[in-house]
């Protein structure tokens, strides 16, 4: 029991850890692609300066997220052997088409992207900047899939008993589309994009407040607020369909999402509440019948609540479950305020006179990434008490071998150097907020700077 | 159900594959590391700068490698990849650590100008990047000599166990390989007072190499006897670590002669004659238990299923030259000596 804690912590902790970074990438990727491929088209040097600059906040999250990514993969076979050699067969393949397809794209074209700019011709580099954007947006899709399946399995039968039982896949195309694979990978790549947009409309806001760099910040809002309230309104439909989805596959996540517990009979929709698993009470404001209208379309429609199942098939952690997923819609419904209240005022040419705005954007940017977080959360700790829904439970994947001092030790150790890595992350990205975007002068001083230096140094 | 391809089922080309992955891991982690572990022998704040930019856009992608090559293995052999990682717990663990605290080093060091700052960082890329080519000889060790493997394929050792004398060896010669390597990468990458610095390190790395290198052949050859026995049973496989001898006495000849692309590729070609020897020895196992032979695991008793390993040699068949591709193209741009630039670390 304790080793299995311990390794769900050290999991949970790992790759809560972990996901601060991808998402940013992915979304600060698309924001590239476009400010470069707004240079390339227009020649207008603005964009270019703004690729510049956030090529190299790009570059800070892109190696915290590889760096802690590895953890991830490697964790499976330390802590959760039996896991590995149950799921083996069918999350490898996914996992090895991420590294071949997704992974070697994305770092392939990382040097070039970074250290390549005075290097190869304008469109090359774009095109390398295209292609670490497409490996990102790769690498979510492989990951979601090996996660998707683990919530709804398909395309695997099981052979063997037993200690020996595993999966052993049947139909590729089945395991990757399996039925909620699509609806959470777009649902994933929205939030990216979303913690993307948000970070750099904090980051220009903050420089119109600061009167730094005001007209190339402008152009960078406008195109970021745009990103903003597409994708905003877009993850309304796709949480929806997600939450479907949910219904359909995994009535018990759903239930536990809601703090629904009878059997049978209309269920209600919360907007905020508490659930008291012991005495199986869910109280706060809601919509009567409100979850059956959105599941079923009829407000009296029966949904199965906890106590349809088995005590020991329903989550542990009910209340949190509730609590992550009201908190995740919540900051949803709040980026669309946002980005539509910020579109008005973009439209009447008065945004950048309403400084309590553009301080509210400011601090926005840690809304999608506690969205992004809360979202798995629910999504996880929904899942439990399996690891592959309905086949294989929690506590029989973790690792035989490996004793609670152990986990314990790399816990430990993670959790400092983890400690110690966000700090320093943070740091940076505030020095670099507060340097500025440096404009092509600069970046000549620069380099005749070091040539002299070099040149003394070498003794030349 | 199936032939395979060639006559050889699936898990096997698969084995291949694996081997591949981690001979090509080796070789461009193993560059890196080795420029890592002399860094602070570089005392000018410039020498250092210019040896961390010779691995600073290429060290992103020689990492993607072992990723691929941990994704392969846990596809492919679900079984070894359990095994061994959750019965190596702790040096696995601690591998994690160190290389994440060398990626953070290489990250950070050049973001800010004290020099406390940007000592400390050298230090832990150095410390991290020794250990790093050490705990891989480690574990490559282990493998080699064998393991406490149950019937339930649980490994049973302690730190100390896995820290056994030939691990020690072995990881001592890997480092030195990986700084010979690692010198002769930077001779490629740096010019003036640097390179002639690197290229008297590196003569230094090739006798240590040598020795440690001897050693441990002689080790294997009297108390590991299951790493010859396929040699000493056909002879014609004798090419295979004659061809890797060759190699090494190569590199010294070639960098006398100012070669230095050539000493690395043959450098490289060494690594890979002496994995591809110890791959056909250890084949079809590939963790061998020394509790009894009949709880081995093998190639045949690990494998996944051939749809799924049929599956992934299609996705490697595909992916394979398009890594390659890209590998050269970001290779090709970035050679030559290494210049600063303001997007340099």
């Amino acid at each position: 029991m304790e080793v299995e804690i311990l390794a769900r912590i050290q999991f949970a902790f790992t790759v809560a850890f972990h996901y601060i970074y991808p998402p940013l990438s992915i979304g600060l990727g698309l924001l590239m692609v476009i400010f470069e491929g707004m240079f390339i088209k227009t020649g207008d040097e603005s964009y270019e300066r703004l690729a510049r600059f956030w090529t190299r906040i790009f570059a800070l999250t892109f190696g915290i997220g590889v760096a802690t990514g590895i953890v991830m993969e490697f964790e499976f076979g330390t802590n959760w052997a039996t896991y590995s050699k149950y799921v083996g067969d069918v999350f490898g393949s996914a996992l090895a088409a991420e590294g071949i397809f997704a992974f070697a794209l994305e770092s392939g074209f990382l040097g070039i992207l970074l250290f390549g700019w005075n290097r190869v011709k304008p469109w090359v580099h774009f095109l390398a900047t295209v292609g670490v954007f497409l490996g990102s947006m790769f690498s979510a899709v492989w990951i979601v899939v090996a996660n998707s399946w683990q919530q709804t399995p398909a395309g695997y039968h099981i052979v063997g008993e037993g200690l020996d039982a595993r999966a052993e896949i049947t139909d590729f195309w089945a395991m990757v589309f399996n039925p909620s694979s699509v609806d959470r990978l777009l649902h994933v790549w929205v939030g990216a994009f979303l913690s993307g947009a948000f970070l750099v409309l904090s980051v220009h806001a903050y420089y119109i407040l600061k009167n730094r760099d005001v007209e190339i910040s402008k152009k960078a809002f406008g195109i970021a607020l745009s990103v903003a309230t597409i994708f905003s309104l877009t993850q309304l439909f796709l949480g929806h369909k997600s939450a479907d989805g949910v219904a359909k596959n995994q009535p018990v996540k759903l239930a536990a999402m809601e703090g629904h517990f009878s059997a049978s009979g209309p269920a209600d929709l919360y907007l905020m509440g508490w659930v008291d698993k012991q005495n199986k009470t869910t109280t706060g404001i809601a919509v009567p019948g409100g979850l059956s209208f959105l599941v079923h379309g009829d407000f009296d429609a029966s949904v199965p609540g906890l106590d349809a199942f088995a005590l020991e098939d329903t989550p542990g952690q009910v209340n949190a479950v509730f609590q992550f997923y009201h908190l995740m819609v919540a900051i949803g419904m709040a980026l669309i305020g946002i980005s539509l209240l910020g579109m008005w005022m973009w439209w009447r040419n008065i945004i950048y006179e309403r400084k309590w705005l553009l301080w509210t954007f400011v601090f926005a940017a840690i809304l999608p990434q506690l969205a992004n977080q809360f979202g798995w959360y629910a999504a996880e700790m929904g899942r439990q008490p399996w690891v592959v829904y309905g086949l294989l439970r929690t506590s029989d994947a973790f690792s035989q071998m490996v004793t609670a001092q152990q986990v314990l030790f790399s816990l430990i150790m993670f959790t400092l150097l983890y400690t110690i890595l966000f700090l320093l992350f943070v740091y940076l990205l505030n020095k670099k907020i507060k340097h500025g975007i440096s404009n092509p002068a600069d970046m000549m001083d620069v380099r005749t700077h070091q040539k002299e230096i070099t040149d003394k140094l070498l003794g030349s | 159900m199936t032939d395979g391809i060639f006559h050889l089922t699936y898990a096997t080309w698969w084995y291949m594959v694996i081997g591949a992955l981690f001979t090509g891991y080796a070789i461009l982690d193993g560059f890196d590391f080795g420029a890592g572990a002399w860094h602070l022998f570089f005392k000018k704040e410039e020498s250092r700068r210019i040896a961390l930019n010779a691995v600073g856009p290429v060290w992103d992608g020689n990492e993607v490698w072992l990723v691929i090559g941990g994704g392969a293995l846990f596809a492919g052999f679900p079984k070894v990849y359990a095994s061994l990682f959750s019965g190596l717990y702790i040096p696995f663990m601690l591998f994690l650590f160190v290389l994440i605290l060398r990626a953070v080093s290489i990250e950070f060091r050049s973001k800010e100008k004290m020099a406390w700052w940007r000592q400390m960082w050298d230090v832990c890329y150095t410390i991290s990047s020794v250990s790093l080519a050490f705990l891989l000889g480690v574990v490559l060790a282990n493998i080699l000599q064998g393991m406490p493997i149950d019937a339930e394929g649980n490994i049973h050792m302690g730190l100390i166990d896995v820290l056994n004398p030939y691990a020690l060896l072995v990881g001592s010669m890997t480092l030195a390989l990986f700084m010979m390597h690692g010198g002769i990468y930077l001779m490629m990458k740096t010019e003036g007072r640097l390179f002639a610095k690197v290229n008297l390190l590196t003569k230094n790395a090739i006798i240590g190499f040598l020795v440690l290198f001897s050693l441990t052949t002689i080790y294997t050859l009297i108390y590991i006897p299951h790493l010859s026995d396929r040699l000493k049973e056909n002879s014609t496989l004798f090419f295979i670590p004659a061809f890797g001898l060759l190699s090494i006495a190569n590199i010294p000849r070639l960098i006398k002669k100012n070669k230095y692309l050539a000493a690395f590729i043959f450098s490289s070609l060494s690594m890979t004659f002496f994995l591809i020897a110890v791959a056909v020895e250890l084949f079809p196992t590939i963790l061998i238990s020394n509790i009894d032979r009949s709880f081995d695991i093998t190639v045949q008793n690990a494998a996944a299923s051939d749809k799924s390993l049929g599956i992934m040699l299609l996705f490697a068949a595909v992916g394979g030259p398009l890594v390659a591709l890209y590998t050269v193209f970001v290779y090709r741009t970035f050679k030559g000596k290494v210049k600063l630039d303001e997007h340099s670390y």
